[in-house]
């Protein structure tokens, strides 16, 4: 156990330290201007300072990103099982699939304001469910089609229904994998939610203020929003992990 | 790894009427769809059906190739669309190139020195799940303030530090599973071989880390287009795709089909980045002898 | 003893431990270390083929990577030709196979044999003659320009011994070799082993779990014991230098194979005539 902290846990946690202090002297001996860089304590101070108005503008941004991130993994789970079942599924959204992984999604965000309404959180909504379907999407079919050939000739030998198949064996055997695809979208979800807001449309959320401080020039404060941004993103990502962690952990 | 002809032909064939079937619906949608759209308690949820909403795909294409103003010497909007794909696509490029540089030094380092890599992971990991593209507005700032001689800095530079950010960590991730990718009998066999680290590296682990890297950078192009598409936007940066996008979404009242010609383009650019990858993986398929079928 | 130059290999008084922690290799027990290999000593002489044998756990394999240098002893001492082991190994004294084949899949079988002699900087005309010679040594001029998955195991296996081979080793390591070919593959491989030795002259270590294997090709069978690691007995084979498939047949093959059993499962059953008498 404490090997483990000693390899694992002290080594990046020794880094993340020296790194801040390296910052903070850099800033203060070359005496930097904030508009450049501010200090580490520039920005806690700023953060402590308007850390009230954090909460509004964070649950913005995080409500959009968590709805986004529900409905783009059902449907992407919803999708993936279909295709699994049916293979003329799988090979008419093949293309689109890659054609989605590749291209930016944000981009959407200006039609779907107009689609939608701009004074709407729809859009954004949209675009994180889009930006997480393909992940969620790969994972799953990845694990759908994970069936170890001895489990499947088990089944097979015990004439097991298509139901008692999926069961039994298929989706618990997929279930690890969506969990990882849902790690991944995560972040994407987080990151798309706040991207899209530099789009225009309502400005409640954590994008809208990183970038209206910066257009004033108060840029400690800025930083101070991108720290919320960067508690949201890793609120998310240690969620969905140990939801991973939990789900593998219950392989064999 | 080789599929008949017959089975391709197949797959084209059943993509195709995929896409065509997106259209479709589309269309029938417009048709039929609540016209204001509908929701609950004021928000919507289906999107409103009016020619400004959603244009018809046929009115999109025709946009298209219609001169941008009404001035005589417009150039045409798939021209301009084109025009600014081509300087994205340079700027995702020098994005992706020093993302991949910086990635698989990294990885190098993280492979050479255990306690570099116990040290970085963890930070590269939540490098990424924290949104730094955030900071493109800041980034923009730094910039303007190099000058050195006769070289200032410009703002399309920026874009492209932005874009390398986000394309680094694919490439970080993905070099390094290749790197640690050989089997223990091959790094044995070096060792007995007696040969020091460049020499394994440049025999054995960077060849084998091939199948790692094309998909790695398959990531990074698309994270470097996405950086670049965004980072135009947030920074408002001439010329690009990004700016194509807001600019032509504000005339939306009026000239709701130009809209959709720059996401085209966006589109388009993915694909593109996609598709030259996949050329490198050609070029490259000496070294993919054994990889699993993706 | 005599000089110790003039044995291929030569190991004093060697014990070989595992920490338990961490380490997949060993499951612990009491104090969670392994002992591998237990007060081990063992010579072998240039051009001898010795076999070491034994359930897995015996340390065999342990035995021969600290020949190879790919382990280093925990205490007493492995000497290759007099020199140090790891001298031995930056010197390029012998030459190994496992069990996988370990061929890269990106070079064409020639690249592949021609890998250690390209790291070791050979001339380019240097390279080419020694691979064709080699190709034709283990059967596959014609398959110089094929890649290895294009090839069965038997042959893979072929390519990595004459990989083994590239540098003109006066002695050659064998994990297994042909641990995962079929019995038929196996067989006529190790025919052409015993062929590719007598023309080459070196000496060889060579590590398996089949009893008829290591006395069909072995001048020596080193029957080894687990937990700790340890020879239990040195069963001298020498069926000659005329090895033909009719020897598998032959009544001293049987007695051969009797006799490494018998050591190997402890007390000698009372069988019929020991053919090979054991020391």
């Amino acid at each position: 156990m404490n090997s483990v902290i000693v390899r694992r846990v002290l080594p990046p946690v020794l880094l993340g330290v020296l790194a801040l202090i390296a910052w903070q002297l850099v800033v203060q001996l070359a005496g930097i201007q904030p508009y450049l860089l501010p200090s580490p304590l520039a920005i806690w101070t700023q953060v402590q300072l308007i850390g009230p108005l954090f909460v509004p503008a964070t649950v913005a941004t995080g409500t959009n990103a968590l709805v986004g991130l529900v409905i783009g993994a059902v449907i992407a789970i919803l999708i993936a099982l279909l295709a699994s079942r049916l293979p003329v599924v799988d090979e008419l959204i093949a293309p689109i699939v890659a054609a989605v992984a590749v291209v930016p999604i944000v981009a959407l965000a200006p039609i779907l304001g107009s689609m939608f309404g701009a004074t709407s959180e729809t859009p954004r909504r949209v675009i994180v469910a889009i930006v997480v379907f393909v992940p969620v999407f790969i994972n799953t079919v990845r694990g759908l089609r994970q069936v170890k050939p001895v489990h499947r000739d088990l089944m097979r030998a015990y004439a097991a229904s298509n139901w008692q198949i999926s069961r039994t064996v298929t989706i618990p055997g997929a279930l690890p994998y969506v969990f990882t695809g849902l790690n991944i979208a995560s972040s994407l979800a987080v990151i798309s939610a706040i991207v899209a807001e530099y789009f225009g449309g309502l400005q409640n959320g954590l994008g809208s203020r990183i970038t209206s401080a910066a257009a004033n020039s108060a840029y400690p404060r800025a930083w101070a929003y991108v720290f919320a941004a960067i508690l949201l993103g890793v609120v998310f990502y240690g969620v969905t992990l140990v939801l991973e962690r939990l789900a593998s952990r219950r392989r064999t | 790894m080789r599929r008949t002809a017959g089975k391709r032909a197949r797959a084209i064939a059943l993509g195709t009427a995929g896409v065509l079937l997106l259209a479709l619906a589309w269309e029938l949608y417009k048709s039929f769809g609540p016209l204001a759209g509908w929701g609950v308690g004021g928000v919507l949820l289906l999107p409103r059906t009016d020619d400004i909403s959603m244009p018809h795909l046929g009115a999109m294409l025709a946009r298209t190739a219609e001169p941008l103003t009404s001035a005589a010497d417009s150039q045409p909007v798939w021209l301009i669309v084109l025009l600014g794909c081509v300087s994205s696509l340079g700027t995702a490029f020098l994005g992706l190139l020093i993302g991949a540089v910086v990635g698989i030094g990294l990885a190098l380092v993280m492979l050479r020195f255990r306690v570099a890599e116990a040290a970085v992971l963890p930070w590269l990991v939540l490098s990424q799940t924290v949104p730094l593209i955030a900071l493109a507005p800041l980034v923009v700032t730094w910039g303007g303030q190099l000058q050195f001689g006769s070289f200032s800095w410009q703002r399309w530079m920026s874009v492209a530090v932005i874009a390398s950010y986000l394309a680094f960590f694919p490439v970080a991730i993905g070099a390094l599973r290749g790197f640690q990718s050989p089997e223990v009998a091959h790094t044995e066999l070096m060792h007995s071989y007696a040969v020091g680290w460049w020499k394994t590296l440049f025999y054995l682990r960077l060849p084998a880390s091939v199948p790692y890297l094309l998909p790695a950078m398959r990531l990074g192009a698309a994270s470097a287009i996405i950086g670049t598409v965004v980072a135009e936007v947030s920074t408002g940066t001439e010329g690009g795709i990004g700016r194509l996008i807001i600019e032509f979404a504000q005339s939306g009242s009026s000239d709701p089909a130009k809209a959709y010609s720059p996401i085209a383009g966006a589109v388009l650019m993915g694909l593109a980045a996609a598709g030259i990858v996949s050329i490198m993986g050609l070029a490259l398929s000496r070294y993919r002898r054994n990889e699993a079928q993706s | 003893m005599t000089d110790s130059s003039q044995h291929a290999v030569e190991i004093v008084g060697v014990t070989k431990t595992f920490a338990g922690t961490g380490s997949k290799r060993a499951k612990s027990q009491g104090d969670g270390t392994v002992v591998a290999l237990d007060d081990v000593s063992l010579t072998v002489s240039p051009g001898e083929f010795v076999s070491l044998i034994g359930p897995s756990g015996c340390g065999k394999s342990t035995l021969l990577r600290l020949i190879g240098d790919l382990d280093e002893p925990t205490a007493g001492t492995v000497s290759v030709f007099g020199k140090t082991a790891r001298q031995a190994r930056i010197d390029q004294d012998y030459g190994i196979a496992f069990q996988s084949a370990g061929l890269l899949p990106w070079r064409s079988v020639a690249a592949n044999i021609e890998l250690p002699l390209a790291l070791h900087r050979f001339g380019a005309r240097e390279r080419r003659d020694r691979v064709a010679e080699l190709l034709s040594l283990v059967g596959l001029s014609d398959f110089g320009d094929k890649y290895p998955e294009q090839l069965s195991g038997g042959m893979q296996q072929r390519v990595a011994i004459a990989r083994s081979l590239a540098e003109k080793p006066r002695l050659l390591l064998m994990d297994e070799p042909f641990g995962a070919l079929d019995e038929m593959t196996r067989e006529r491989m190790q025919s052409e082993l015993v062929r590719i030795c007598a023309e080459t002259g070196a000496a060889v270590v060579f590590v398996t779990h089949s009893i008829p294997e290591a006395v069909f090709l072995s001048d020596r069978v080193v029957v080894m014991s687990p937990r700790p690691g340890r020879i239990r007995e040195i069963v001298p084979v020498a069926l000659g230098d005329d090895r033909g498939e009719l020897l598998r047949e032959d009544s001293r093959f049987f007695a051969g194979v009797t006799a490494v059993r018998e050591a190997l499962h402890g007390a000698p059953a009372a069988s019929a005539v020991r053919g090979v008498e054991s020391r």
